[in-house]
């Protein structure tokens, strides 16, 4: 399942990273060489096996359905590249 | 004064209970250290001497009292992984550059409740992704310890870097750390130093910046076991505010220490001899085994069969985790947000691809890939599939016996800018092939300096325990640390 070039530009787009193109060259190189690694899992034999999905089981915590916290405007707002009166500044996202 | 700094963190708080020295004295005493070593080794991205002051202050003010909690006094250094209310936090990404957080993290937290002092933020691999420190934005950390009669500069381990550098040149009494597949145990074998990574969910993340969350787990650096236990002590807690924290009881780890490990069974697991591992280190491993059958203990031979797909399936895992966790940085509310871009598209591209690293790029899009349609079963569920398997190998192993001892790292300490490894991702990820496994399966694990290397360099044995069970793993360990009675430390150069 090699990656070509149009593979990882897909991927970057996906991860909104945008990449030149003598770096995706070398990127698809890296890529297959992991994914080439990779590939010895499928030597294992995973019939009937239930994929874990977290190291230690036990039972999701519930807790009361009230509010525990709030009132932090300024605080959330504290570290955005642009705000104004409390709220986040964004590019234009409908014309 | 300048000698406080090579105090264990358990000499230095009954220096500070017995009144011996104050905490202002100690703080200022490690802030000279930093001020004279942070230049050559760039343990420490950001100090914070002034709150250290005043906090150092207050202990005194309490400790004066006859008050004082479980590490009242105590300078520490901070991994830059744990947001610290006022002070910067980066993870060492270029993406949280500017980030001060408003919010202090659990663990960082309860250290502060117990009363220990911040001497700064350490280095780390940008967003933890590496095991070398080469991956940081503001630069690698350096090893304290020189091969013999080599000038050559060499990695402390990553990523974990700063932390285990701080601890092994004497800038802090401790460290935080964290380990998501060998981040805490690597750069603590590679520098002589202890460091373990609990049980998953003994520590909350709350406030930790996130890689891996279904791995990642926070742990202490010390210089000895001992230290080991009195910090992860402080370390642990249930918090609600992290929904995989354990609400089990946390039984005091230091009343381990010393108790007779006569009749207790030592796995050794016949999948970690591996082929073009150093001589030495399999020696070291022998060695151990000596020392644990000197003491009473029961060797015995256990097989882990999936060991060798644990890093393969780690590395379809961990960055399927991050790509996920990762995606939250897009410019907007916080961090990095590109200039002279206008489109939406543009503004989160552009400011991804400016504030991330080459490793974080690289693993973000490996996470994309091995997710997205069409290769999700084939790739993401097949190793959610080995991980199981991994782990019912260790729930197997360990009918037959209580811990299993195992080398840390796969070499000692190598040097800073090595090209096969920079080349090839791959032969990076391999530093890890000891430690990984325990995260995959959610185990205590740490790494313990046991030796020297024919360089001069310092070597680490690995205990994994069962879940829960770190009081074992830390009694063996400090059974191993009084065999080998390792008392080197790095030649000071800087």
């Amino acid at each position: 399942m090699a990656i070509d070039v149009a593979t990882v530009k897909k991927v970057a787009s996906l991860s909104r990273l945008r990449e030149d193109e003598a770096r995706l060259q070398s990127l698809a190189g890296e890529l297959n060489g992991i994914l080439g690694w990779i590939e010895q899992l499928n030597e294992v034999d995973v019939t009937g096996v239930e994929p874990m999905t977290t190291a230690i089981e036990m039972p999701q915590p519930m807790r009361e359905d009230v509010v525990t916290d709030g009132d932090k405007v300024r605080e959330i707002v504290a570290n955005a590249p642009k705000t104004v009166d409390g709220f986040f500044i964004v590019p234009k996202v409908v014309e | 004064m300048s000698d406080l700094t090579k105090l264990t963190l358990k000499a230095a708080l009954d220096g500070l209970k017995a009144k011996t020295f104050s905490s202002a004295e100690l703080t200022s005493a490690f802030i000279g250290a930093i001020e004279t070593a942070n230049p050559a080794l760039n343990a420490y991205v950001e100090t914070t001497f002034d709150k250290a002051r005043a906090q150092a202050a207050a202990s005194d003010a309490k400790l004066a009292r006859g008050e004082g909690g479980t590490l009242e006094g105590a300078p520490l250094g901070i991994k830059d992984l744990y947001c610290t209310a006022g002070v910067r936090t980066t993870a060492c990404s270029g993406i949280l550059e500017n980030f001060v957080p408003t919010y202090e993290s659990t663990v960082t937290q309860n250290l502060w409740d117990q009363g220990a002092v911040m001497l700064g933020k350490l280095n780390m691999d940008e967003f933890a992704m590496g095991s070398s420190n080469e991956t940081s934005k503001w630069g690698n950390v350096v090893n304290p310890w020189k091969s013999r009669g080599s000038n050559a500069e060499l990695t402390p381990g990553g990523s974990s870097g700063g932390s285990a550098s701080a601890v092994a040149a004497d800038l802090c009494l401790a460290a935080t750390a964290s380990d998501t597949g060998g981040s805490i145990r690597q750069p603590a074998a590679f520098t002589g130093t202890v460091g373990i990574k609990p049980t998953y969910g003994r520590c909350s993340r709350y406030g930790m910046v996130a890689f891996a969350s279904s791995l990642d787990q926070a742990g202490p650096i010390t210089k000895n076991v001992e230290d080991a236990a009195l910090m992860l002590q402080a370390m642990c807690s249930h918090d609600v505010k992290d929904s995989t924290s354990l609400d089990l009881p946390i039984p005091d780890f230091s009343s381990f220490l010393g108790k007779s490990v006569k009749g207790l069974r030592i796995g050794i697991p016949d999948e970690y001899r591996l082929d073009g591992i150093p001589a030495e280190i399999d020696a070291l491993w022998e060695q151990g085994i000596a020392w644990l059958k000197d003491a009473g203990a029961e060797i015995v031979r256990i097989s882990l069969p999936h060991t060798k797909y644990a890093l393969p399936c780690y590395y379809i895992i961990a960055p399927a985790e991050a790509s996920s966790n990762l995606a939250r940085y897009d410019g907007m509310r916080y961090g990095h947000r590109a200039e002279g871009v206008t489109s939406l598209t543009d503004v989160y591209e552009m400011s991804r691809s400016e504030g991330f690293g080459k490793e974080v790029k690289r693993r973000i899009m490996i996470g994309t890939y091995v997710l997205s349609a069409g290769f999700y079963d084939a790739y993401y569920v097949k190793a959610l599939k080995v991980r199981r398997r991994i782990a019912e190998d260790f729930t197997r192993a360990f009918e037959r016996c209580d811990v299993i001892l195992t080398p840390a790292t796969p070499s000692a300490a190598f040097e800073l800018g090595d090209q096969a490894k920079a080349a090839d991702p791959v032969a990076m990820y391999l530093n890890d092939v000891f430690t990984v496994t325990t995260n995959l399966a959610g185990l205590p694990g740490l790494s313990v300096p046991a030796g020297l290397d024919s360089q001069g360099l310092p070597l680490g044995l690995q205990v994994i325990g069962k879940a829960l069970d770190e009081g074992t793993v830390l009694n063996i360990a400090s059974v191993l640390e009084k065999a080998a009675g390792f008392g080197a430390k790095p030649a000071k150069w800087w």
